[in-house]
């Protein structure tokens, strides 16, 4: 298996530089060193030398992919691709275009953003595993089918509309909890506590009939019967026999959400305040801030990577015939 | 006796209820720290982080209320004059202003402006002045200074100001504000007021030099710059109280410029302070962290959580004006008359992305006021105001609220124009007869155009129709029949009224373009709008919609931002919207707009509508060099009615911002130009706990409801499940 691992890892690099090269160029179609400088320097009174220090000052003022103008092997090297992107494969993300520490802001932001994600994933996968083995308990009755409505009430609507049906209620008419912001420590809950649970209804319906759909294929098997033979009970069943044998796709779809996690929720940090690296990132696109978007992007497709390894590890874990070689 | 898991339970369900108690006080939905609770505390948002707090650097809306409040320019406006007035702020009184010929003799103050090689501004500035509390300025017993040999390892944990264990101060002298003038050059730092400052003598060349020695190694542009080892030619300091500014020839309105952010007391201390290794990893560094001598000092920054400004304790004396406008006395405006400031002992700035959650906390009572000019949407206005007869007013919700409202016309400048390098719509050619024609044209779109239909529609009707570039309440705009454009407008019932769309078809056939066609080819009038993505669909179909009227085909051309700004620089966009918020109060800053040297596409100037117009040009720098106190009237009607005749902008308005105060904030006067507005607010405390209070009980059914259905769903799910586990296979069967 740890051949197996070490080989994906490999692989990871030249499809980190492909992510890379695909944003870089992205990105200058749309803007180009100038358009940055306006950015960030503002759109009055400023002057083409200006915009021209600020390019220098921060590696700008080099050709995009190709030096002509230098010799041998800073041909290459010399440029704004190379410059700004080797050393993020030491996960050293420089400085912003602002100038400021991006591994820095990184390991400050992620917290909040795990503080929402994480519950919202954990307590998530919990609530949709146990209310599709309910459906699944009561299938082809009319609470399964009111259970599947439902679901497909709840994924029709936008989470936009739960975040601010959700506010309106809770925070602004009940005053129950906090509208927006965000306070460390102990009295982080009481600013999570609302987006936790509108996280969790919004992606509740279309787990539940995903994974009711899963089990309901399960159920049918030859193994189950067997159980139910045996005199099991119908929970033992469910719980121990069925759920064990869906957990494959479940795993694949849900495993490789982890590293996301990280990567914070853009809409709801967004809308409640929390200072995570979803808001982070909606900053520096809205100012064109090219070492955020860059960094984000980077550190995104690497935990994707190792989102997937991830998973094909829990394989081996949840069903014995599998082996990673 | 209920089971042990039962127990655990009911034991786990009573800690969580007390925790949940415990944790919230009186309300439950305060967003704030317990320990502001009872503070006289301003509560403000911020929407986007700050990118500059360095005063060199920053120039952004955003950023002026921290930069206002941290630091203090040589003159400020007064708080409730209007027309805005300058006064004394750092400085004990309005400069003394010399003037200079080439040999270097003094001229009278009346000479000929050709005849100035210099102006020379001799400022006083107050004694006993002293900066915030700072490590920066901390020493030990021997007086060396503490933190002046720091690395990253010894700054170990620190990541805020306040981690600090020692601060100091010392008093503000001259050479303070010669080193914030010199770092306008300095290398690594942009500064936008070095495009302005560049008049004053000897900076460029100072720039120049800088630039040399960090080409040879002899300072390092990313560390400690010692400027106080440079001479800069145009700034003397004869003595710690005095400042000697010297400008290349005349130029009025660098008084004003005296009042911005820009030239504020930069000690050398906090420079050589953020300079060590690590602080600037740990973003301890003068763009997160201003050393001033302002009312107040940021002690807390985190960057998209919160920023806090509290009192400064060495803040020198300085009271609440006595006089004001008419109708101030009424408007309770006076009733601090002569008392300290500032009244508050700190602002909170809270981040918000959204305006949603923004308006709801405001109604809550948890930010103090809202101001239309912060938050670009205005979805709530419905809610706040009404408009009737022209005039707006707070709608019943917010009345019984006890929500008051200010407005203001503020000194700007939105407008429709076209690029006047453009061969159909700019100035038609060679011959007056074509230049004519194309006048009348733009005149007929200018007509075409209701501006106050679209003020009505897309607006809430927040602003007034512009009937020349100068905007309501500066020095120049004129008011009623006198103020009125006559080729757009003509005077009916003591206000100004739309001149017809016939007459615009009329302006149009003489023109060259009856029934919107080319008279000669036949063919279709055909004019492209380019706006940038934020102009949304619904603006763009009503002046497609209002051209039409006349026979005039809009095709949009929209882009994203940084395209639309290029299409301008390069000169090949034909008709579109820009818009000019106002450095300083005085015409000036919006004729320059018009000033042909000033062509975005030949110099990347500010003037957008590449207008050229010799006759304009030559009153404009006979104007601009008049002294402010003089008679410039004569001079602003002729480069207004130029503008009018000319019509490169050929419809547009002035922005009027509203704002929304809660009942316990005092001393509200909208002033955009007047950024130190935190110093003159006062709070009532307990009138706001006390509403806050009242308006924010929790309401608990929901929560108990909630509780009981889940369990109920468990109760029904688990007597489905044991009547499953135990019914018979077969009726009546046995097991």
């Amino acid at each position: 298996m740890i051949a197996y691992l070490l080989r994906r890892l490999m692989w990871a690099i030249p499809t980190l530089i492909g992510v890379n090269l695909l944003v870089f160029t992205l990105f200058f179609i749309v803007n180009s060193p100038d358009d940055m400088a306006r950015a960030q320097l503002g759109s009055k009174r400023v002057t083409q030398e200006a915009i021209e220090r600020w390019k220098a000052d921060r590696g700008y003022d080099k050709p995009l992919f190709w030096n002509s103008r230098a010799q041998g092997l800073a041909r290459v090297s010399d440029t704004i691709f190379v410059q700004k992107s080797a050393r993020m494969f030491l996960l050293d993300f420089g400085k912003s275009d602002v100038g400021r520490d991006i591994n820095r802001e990184l390991s400050q932001r992620m917290w909040p953003s795990l503080a929402l994600a994480l519950p919202v994933f954990v307590l998530g996968l919990f609530a949709a595993i146990v209310f599709a083995l309910v459906l699944v308990f009561f299938r082809a009755t009319w609470l399964d089918f009111t259970g599947v409505v439902l679901c497909v009430v709840l994924m029709s609507i936008s989470a936009l509309f739960y975040i601010l049906a959700g506010q309106y209620l809770f925070a602004r008419t009940w005053n129950l909890v906090p509208i927006s912001g965000f306070l460390p420590g102990v009295d982080a809950w009481r600013f999570l506590v609302l987006p936790i649970l509108i996280g969790l209804v919004s992606g509740l319906g279309a787990n539940v009939r995903w994974y009711r759909a899963l089990f309901l294929e399960e159920i049918e098997k030859d193994y189950v019967r067997t159980a139910r033979a045996k005199g099991l009970s119908e929970a033992a069943v469910l719980f121990r026999h069925v759920l064990k044998n869906g957990m494959i796709p479940i795993l694949t779809g849900a495993v490789v959400l982890i590293p996301s996690l990280f990567l914070g929720s853009l809409l709801s940090e967004s809308f409640f305040g929390i200072p995570g690296l979803g808001s982070f990132t909606i900053d520096a696109i809205l100012q064109q801030d090219f070492a955020v978007v860059r960094a984000m992007v980077f550190i995104g497709a690497l935990l994707y990577i190792l989102g997937l390894m991830l998973t094909d590890v829990s394989y081996t874990l949840v069903d014995p015939r599998v082996r990673l070689q | 006796m209920p089971s042990p898991a039962l127990r655990i339970f009911v034991v786990y369900l009573l800690a969580a209820g007390a925790l949940l108690l415990g944790g919230c006080g009186e309300t439950w939905n305060d967003p704030y720290p317990r320990g502001d609770r009872g503070k006289n505390y301003l509560y403000e948002f911020f929407n986007s982080r700050p990118k500059h707090l360095d005063p060199a650097q920053s120039y952004v809306e955003d950023e002026a209320w921290f930069v206002s409040s941290t630091y203090e320019s040589l003159y400020e406006y007064h708080y409730l004059k209007r027309p805005y007035t300058l006064i004394p702020n750092l400085a004990q009184a309005m400069p003394t202003v010399s003037y200079l010929d080439a040999q270097g003799k003094v001229l009278p103050p009346d000479a000929a402006p050709e005849r100035i090689a210099q102006s020379v501004y001799e400022i006083r500035l107050r004694p006993g002045v002293r900066y915030q509390p700072h490590p920066a300025f901390a020493k030990d017993e021997q007086g060396h200074y503490r933190y002046f040999d720091l690395d990253d390892a010894k700054l170990g944990g620190r990541e805020q100001i306040g981690d600090f264990e020692f601060t100091g101060t010392r008093e503000l002298t001259s050479e303070d504000l010669a080193y914030q003038i010199k770092r306008f050059v300095r290398p690594r730092l942009e500064s936008p007021a070095l495009s302005i400052f560049t008049q004053i003598v000897g900076l460029e060349a100072l720039g120049k030099q800088l630039e040399a020695d960090a080409a040879t190694g002899k300072i390092d542009p990313d560390g400690w710059i010692d400027l106080r080892k440079y001479t800069l030619a145009g700034v003397e300091t004869p003595d710690p109280l005095t400042l000697r500014i010297r400008l290349k020839g005349k130029y009025p309105q660098f008084i004003y410029w005296l009042a911005t952010t820009f030239v504020v007391p930069m000690p050398w201390e906090a420079e050589r302070f953020y300079a060590q290794p690590g602080m600037a990893r740990r973003e301890l560094t003068l763009d997160m962290w201003p050393v001033g001598t302002g009312p107040f000092m940021l002690t807390r920054n985190r960057p998209l959580r919160e920023l806090l400004l509290e009192r400064n304790p060495n803040f020198r004396e300085q009271t609440y004006p006595c006089e004001g406008e008419p109708g101030d006395a009424a408007a309770s405006l006076l009733k601090d008359c002569g008392k300290r400031l500032p009244f508050v002992d700190g602002v909170r700035f809270s981040y918000e992305r959204e305006s949603i959650p923004f308006w709801n906390k405001f109604l809550q009572g948890y930010y103090d006021f809202y101001s239309s000019s912060r938050f670009a949407g205005m979805a709530t206005f419905d809610a706040a105001l009404q408009l009737q007869g022209g005039a707006l007013s707070l709608t019943e919700g917010m009345q019984a609220k006890g929500i008051t409202l200010a407005t203001e016309t503020e000194p700007s400048f939105q407008y429709f124009f076209v690029n006047m390098l453009d061969p159909v719509l700019g100035d038609g050619g060679a011959t007056p007869e074509a230049q004519e024609r194309a006048r009348k044209l733009r005149r007929a779109i200018g007509i075409a155009l209701d501006v106050e239909e679209y003020l009505n529609i897309v607006r809430n009707g927040l602003g007034v129709g512009q009937q020349g570039p100068i905007p309501p309440g500066l020095p120049g705009f004129r008011s009623g029949e006198a103020g009125v454009n006559p080729y757009l407008y003509t005077w009916n019932h003591n206000r100004p009224q739309r001149r017809s769309i016939e007459e615009a078809k009329r302006l149009l056939v003489e023109a060259g373009y009856p029934g919107g066609r080319d008279a000669k080819t036949g063919a279709p009038l055909i004019i492209y709008f380019d706006g940038y993505d934020a102009f949304d669909r619904n603006r763009l179909a009503l002046i497609t919609k209002q051209l039409k009227r006349i026979d005039i085909q809009i095709v949009p051309r929209l882009t994203e931002w940084n395209r639309f700004q290029e299409k301008h620089r390069k000169g090949v966009a034909q008709f579109s919207f820009w818009g000019w918020n106002a450095d300083y109060p005085d015409p000036e800053n919006f004729l320059f707009l018009f000033y042909g040297p000033n062509s975005k596409m030949k110099s990347g100037g500010e003037n957008v509508f590449n207008y050229a117009n010799p006759e304009f040009d030559a009153l404009f720098e006979r104007f601009r060099r008049m002294d402010i106190a003089a008679d410039r009237q004569p001079v602003i009607d002729q480069m207004v009615d130029i503008t009018r005749r000319d019509a490169p902008v050929v419809a547009g308005w002035h922005d009027q911002a509203f704002q929304l105060s809660h009942a316990w904030l005092g001393n509200v006067k909208l002033g955009k130009m007047v950024r130190t507005q935190r110093k003159y607010l006062s709070i009532d405390p307990r009138q706001r706990h006390l509403a806050r209070v009242a308006w924010n009980q929790p309401t608990l059914w929901p929560l108990v409801l909630a509780g009981l259905s889940l369990v109920a769903l468990a109760l029904f799910t688990w007597r489905r499940y044991r009547r499953h586990e135990t019914e018979k296979a077969l009726p009546g069967g046995g097991t």
